[in-house]
């Protein structure tokens, strides 16, 4: 039976392209954000001053920040994604936004008057922020996931992780369109335990989630099986 | 028989730019490897064995958009031969005993002929010079590392690697054209 497979997989070969795991990443996450996005503007709304904000640099700088993490993860996932890759050398990347915001969460720590400082990082919505990232989170980390049991990943803790900080940085981001917190304590704060959750999920999750897709090789089989007959 | 990781990762970019014929060619020697592999792990049960190899093979058919052309082939495919193995050890509730990271052996060619392939081996290790002998013994059958039959020998890492290497391109075409191996 073994001898006959070589036969009927050579006669099933097509082209692949150079981008085909990229491209399966982008149409798992994009349908997700434009789901998560779908979500916000319903049950949140954009912030009512977005107009306004848009210049602003706190605004910039947490629409860059929660991006950044989006990037770097979508990024580590196109490695991870392939057996025998790590995404590891691609995600310490993170640290570079973390520690510039953390940078400046820090000076404006120290700039505000010690009444001012829990404010500054409790800002309104501390309490429900995270939640709401994790919430936004879900449908971007649920195209990754599929995109992910449709590739090859073998390290599946670390994909997990991966894609659950990808979605919660894409989560973050659209999170970020909503909510009117003008401080990098609360962003370095609130934002980076949203996002690291999601990421927490995933490798929580990652072993389960991640196994691979068998109905691609079962419509092999399928065809196998008919060759023998 | 001798294919090396160049030469299949050679066959694979020319496969996934759809040349059936470097295909053919690279998943016949990727389902001698495997028989070999799986073989190894799993106490000789044939069926299982067959399972698995077709398990992989068909893996390696529909996944193998996820190959980067600028990685080790061997690595990619083993990789995914070893999730097939730790799928399968999960499925039927056993743990894996062996190590799973030991590289595939050159000799076997056929899993069913395993013990008289041994043999044949054997014979055919005999026409080699006796240094030669004494360290492909040390390296593939009783599976030490370069460095252990370097130290054994008292030789360096480097000519251990070169005279096994030798000694295995011999061994390869003597089996090839003399012996009565299959």
């Amino acid at each position: 039976m073994t001898g006959d497979i070589v036969a009927v997989l050579s006669a099933d070969l097509a082209p692949v392209s150079h981008w085909y795991v990229a491209r399966r990443l982008f149409i798992g996450a994009g349908t997700g954000i434009i789901l998560s996005a779908t979500l916000m503007l319903v049950f949140f709304g954009l912030r009512p001053d977005i107009h306004h904000a848009m210049g602003a640099g706190m605004f910039m700088t947490k629409q860059a920040y929660t991006l950044a993490f989006a990037i770097i993860a979508g990024l580590a996932a196109e490695r991870v994604a392939r057996p025998a890759t790590s995404g590891r050398g691609r995600i310490a990347w993170v640290f570079v936004p973390l520690l510039l915001v953390t940078a400046v969460a820090t000076v404006q720590l120290a700039r505000a008057t010690p009444h001012g400082r829990i404010p500054m990082v409790m800002g309104e919505s501390a309490s429900v922020c995270p939640w709401r990232i994790l919430l936004l989170a879900i449908p971007p980390l649920a195209g990754l996931v599929w995109a992910m049991r449709g590739l090859a990943p073998t390290r599946l803790r670390e994909a997990g992780a991966v894609v659950g900080l990808a979605g919660g940085g894409a989560g973050a981001f659209i999170y970020a369109l909503h909510c009117t917190e003008n401080t990098a304590p609360f962003l370095a704060a609130w934002y980076t335990l949203g996002m690291g959750a999601s990421a927490f999920f995933g490798w929580l999750f990652g072993p389960v989630l991640l196994r691979w897709d068998g109905s691609y090789e079962q419509e092999t089989k399928q065809r196998l099986f008919m060759a023998d007959s | 028989m001798q294919a090396s990781e160049s030469d299949l990762r050679a066959l694979m970019i020319a496969s996934l730019d759809g040349d059936a014929v470097a295909y053919r060619a690279l998943l016949d020697t990727m389902q001698t490897r495997l028989r070999i592999f799986f073989g190894k792990r799993l106490s000789r049960d044939t069926a299982e064995v067959d399972d698995l190899v077709q398990e992989t093979l068909i893996a390696i058919h529909t996944r193998r958009g996820t190959f980067d052309r600028s990685q080790m082939f061997t690595a990619w495919s083993y990789a995914i031969a070893r999730h097939k193995l730790v799928d399968h050890f999960r499925r039927s509730g056993r743990k894996p005993t062996v190590p799973l990271d030991d590289a595939p052996s050159l000799f076997v060619e056929d899993e069913s002929a395993g013990v008289e392939a041994r043999y044949d081996i054997e014979k055919a290790l005999e026409s080699l010079p006796p240094a030669t002998q004494a360290l492909i013994r040390d390296i593939k059958l009783r599976e030490l590392s370069n460095a252990e039959a370097a130290q054994a020998r008292g030789m360096s890492e480097t000519a251990v690697k070169v005279a096994v290497h030798r000694g295995l391109k011999k061994l390869g075409s003597y089996l090839r054209s003399g012996g009565d191996v299959k």
